[in-house]
């Protein structure tokens, strides 16, 4: 998908008057530009209605389950969680400035916040890698050999599945996302973007920030509702 | 489609917000606040969302068309989930003669 | 070409969704071939996750798979309609068949993402023996119900939509008038989209959804027939006192729009929930969706593609032939189908393989008419291709068209247009002494 937006390294007929990185189908960087974001745009709302579905189904049994969900939360690690749910929002930092630079002619500047975006990614997908080996430690895996003390195992089943449903999706996209990253560094350092072209990093950005506000959404509705129950 | 610069402060700020909120959301959680905890929970994440949406993303110096498509967005989820709860809510309510 | 662009926002995303149909499709079928689905192609849970030993995950992984190729379409299409009108071609004046594209793709973009994320659902549960959707491990059959058609009701819709463009196309050029009412046909594409997403819940309404819940999707789905209703009026208003060419393009739309209509009626039988409780998993249903899919969708689609045939491939079809072939389709249709409607009525069930002897007679009926209607369309693949060798060279506007396709020669050259045109009136203006295209 990003090659739809990447720069027209094709065969583009020379008698096409603009700038190299115009597409065939344009008629001035403007329109590619706008035309580039609301597509990314288009996107993201499709990729709100794929998380939504699980959205739904966390909402439904969430309210028929209340107090099973609430006790299956406890056992997600608040500081693991919050601690990520930092590492992102920095990465989002990151991010923005990458973009900013790029606007900006900063070349190394964009090289190192792109890079910085990658590391926090990283990190993140890290974490998770430890809680998930804390789940399966602790038997929380959904399956055969999961188990949870007191009356409410099934209903506690469904939460981690919910759970591992909904980070790993999340996860998923946060690798593909890693990957898109390793293209822009891979471009940029060849010095492809700047203050006229960088299309490709500003619609990364947007990828990259509802990611992140995915998980803004699952951090306080899989890790906080159970912590005030003593 | 403006070609907007948004200075480096803006972000650092909105940064920071987001940290204090995300600090400010754990540590709520552990107060007890009855059905009050998951509506605060979800106001600051909607609050964090938002800060997001307009400043790292644009949304606030864009033009007419990229709100329009956000709110779509956001609006369609609202209707699978609210039609969807209308079944699950209502169970009972209208009783089957038998 | 009809908004006078070059190409369309993304070509190489356009590339892209028809190499993954490709592979979806291949995928899916491969599924099929290999023994199929026995949960039928709602997958119905827990039946689908927990207990059927067929190819479910499979085919639902290349359903998927496929469902990436509508997304990115819709998304193209949205992006090109929005971005790349040609200078003076405002929304209000452009051709019926892209609004109904672009209320199609707005489906695309919003519907097809729940069913993506509800089959990786269904392939997840049943991998790692997950209890999301099986009431055994407190899960909900129900839940997956919901998911599931509020993807495939705005997916019929999808598949009448552009049939519907075409018909407005159609209807215009051989009535050689403007269109009836051109807002309200529009609006009723955007229309029939939304409310398309709010009506899914008819199709459970006997599985245990809530009763209140079936009279708030039984109120809203009444309200669905509305905008299709206004272009019906349209179409009609639209020919009456037009100067009416009975091509066979033209025939076509006649057929849609007499058995869309009916189609369209029968739908508004089985929103109604007593009637439905009787005829739910009937034939009824089957010859209620026909109607509309066949008796609609593919009138349309086989208008279209005569239509529009001499602009892709440069030759003329044989109209004789071409027009005994859509009375055969009429024919045929009508008989495999109509029948069907008073089978379901007085009681067979659907997805039966045998059935009771006093059904017998309509059944046959109904197999004589299916046939027929197979010969009516092999007819045109046969002249179809027949004519890509041995046709006539088409004109670049053999129906004298407005619109800007019919600017550029059959075929089209790579970017449609040697010079962008530039619009400066309104479409279907057939009558004489309107403002002309500038090309």
């Amino acid at each position: 998908m990003a090659d739809a937006r990447a720069p027209a390294a094709s065969a583009a007929p020379a008698t096409h008057a603009g700038p190299r990185e115009l597409q065939h189908q344009f008629d001035t960087v403007e329109q590619q530009r706008g035309a580039s974001t609301l597509g990314m745009w288009v996107f993201l709302v499709t990729e709100i209605l794929f998380f939504g579905g699980l959205f739904l189904a966390y909402t439904v049994y969430r309210s028929e389950y209340a107090r099973a969900f609430a006790e299956a939360s406890r056992h997600l690690d608040i500081t693991l969680g919050t601690f990520n749910t930092a590492v992102l929002i920095v990465s989002s930092l990151t991010m923005a400035l990458a973009v900013f630079s790029a606007a900006t002619g900063r070349r190394r500047a964009l090289l190192v916040f792109l890079i910085a975006t990658m590391v926090l990614g990283g990190v993140f997908l890290g974490v998770k890698a430890v809680e998930y080996g804390h789940k399966f430690h602790d038997h929380l895996v959904p399956g055969p050999h999961f188990r949870f003390p007191g009356p409410y195992a099934r209903q506690a089943e469904i939460f981690y599945s919910l759970y591992f449903a909904m980070t790993g999706l999340h996860a998923a996209h946060m690798v593909i996302g890693i990957g898109i990253l390793t293209v822009l560094v891979l471009q940029a350092r060849k010095g492809r973007y700047g203050p006229a072209y960088y299309t490709p990093v500003e619609v990364s950005g947007l990828y990259w920030h509802f990611v992140d506000i995915v998980w803004i959404f699952l951090f306080p509705l899989l890790y906080l509702i159970g912590r005030h129950i003593h | 489609m403006a070609q907007h610069l948004v200075p480096p402060k803006i972000y650092f700020a909105v940064f920071t917000a987001l940290i204090v909120l995300t600090a400010t959301t754990t540590a709520i959680s552990f107060l007890d606040l009855g059905p009050w905890n998951t509506v605060v929970a979800l106001g600051i994440a909607f609050v964090k969302a938002t800060l997001v949406a307009l400043f790292f993303m644009h949304v606030k110096y864009s033009p007419p068309l990229t709100r329009i498509v956000v709110a779509g967005g956001l609006f369609w989820l609202a209707i699978l989930i609210a039609l969807t709860l209308s079944d699950f809510m209502t169970r009972g309510w209208v009783p089957i003669l038998r | 070409m009809m908004i006078g662009a070059k190409d369309l926002a993304f070509p190489r995303l356009n590339l892209l969704s028809w190499y993954i149909y490709m592979v979806g499709a291949t995928f899916t079928l491969w599924a099929v071939v290999h023994g199929g689905v026995d949960t039928g192609w709602t997958f119905y849970t827990p039946y689908s996750t927990a207990s059927s030993n067929t190819h479910v995950i499979a085919t639902a992984v290349g359903i998927f798979i496929t469902g990436f190729s509508s997304i990115l379409t819709g998304l193209n299409f949205i992006v090109t309609i929005h971005t790349m009108r040609a200078p003076g071609l405002t929304w209000f004046r452009l051709p019926l068949f892209v609004w109904s594209h672009y209320a199609t793709s707005l489906i695309f973009v919003l519907a097809t993402p729940v069913i993506a994320v509800t089959l990786l659902m269904v392939a997840v549960e049943r991998l790692f023996h997950l209890g999301i959707f099986d009431p055994r491990l407190g899960g909900d059959p129900i839940l997956f119900q919901h998911l599931f058609w509020f993807y495939s009701h705005p997916a019929v819709y999808i598949m009448v939509l552009p049939a519907m463009g075409v018909v407005s196309e159609l209807v215009t050029t051989f009535s050689r008038k403007n269109i009836f009412g051109y807002k309200f046909v529009a609006f009723a594409s955007i229309g029939i989209a939304v409310l398309g997403f709010l009506v899914w819940g008819h199709h459970m309404f006997v599985s245990g959804q809530s009763v209140y819940a079936g009279m708030i999707f039984s109120l809203l789905s009444f309200l669905v027939a509305i905008p299709s209703a206004v272009k019906v009026f349209n179409w009609t208003a639209t020919m009456y006192k037009g100067s009416i060419s009975y091509r066979t393009p033209m025939l076509y739309a006649f057929g849609f729009i007499g058995l869309f209509t009916i189609g369209g009626l029968t739908g508004l039988f089985l929103a109604t929930l007593g009637v439905d409780v009787h005829v739910h998993d009937t034939y009824f249903i089957v010859a209620h969706f026909h109607y509309i899919m066949v008796g609609g969708a593919i009138m349309g689609y086989l208008g279209g593609i005569h239509y529009w045939w001499p602009k892709i491939s440069g030759k003329l079809y044989p109209e004789g032939w071409a027009r005994f072939a859509a009375l055969v389709v009429f024919l045929g249709f009508n008989l495999t189908f109509f029948p069907q409607f008073i089978l379901g009525y007085l009681g067979m069930p659907r997805r039966y393989h045998a059935y009771p002897p006093e059904f017998q007679v309509l059944n046959v009926m109904s197999t004589a008419g299916a046939s027929i209607l197979g010969v009516g369309y092999l007819i045109p693949m046969i002249y179809l291709v027949w004519s890509m060798r041995y046709g006539k060279a088409a004109p670049a506007n053999p129906w004298g068209s407005t619109g800007l396709e019919w600017d550029t020669p059959s075929p089209p050259p790579t970017e449609n247009f040697a010079v962008t045109p530039v619009v400066t009136g309104e479409p279907y203006h057939y009558s004489p002494g309107e403002v002309e295209i500038v090309g």
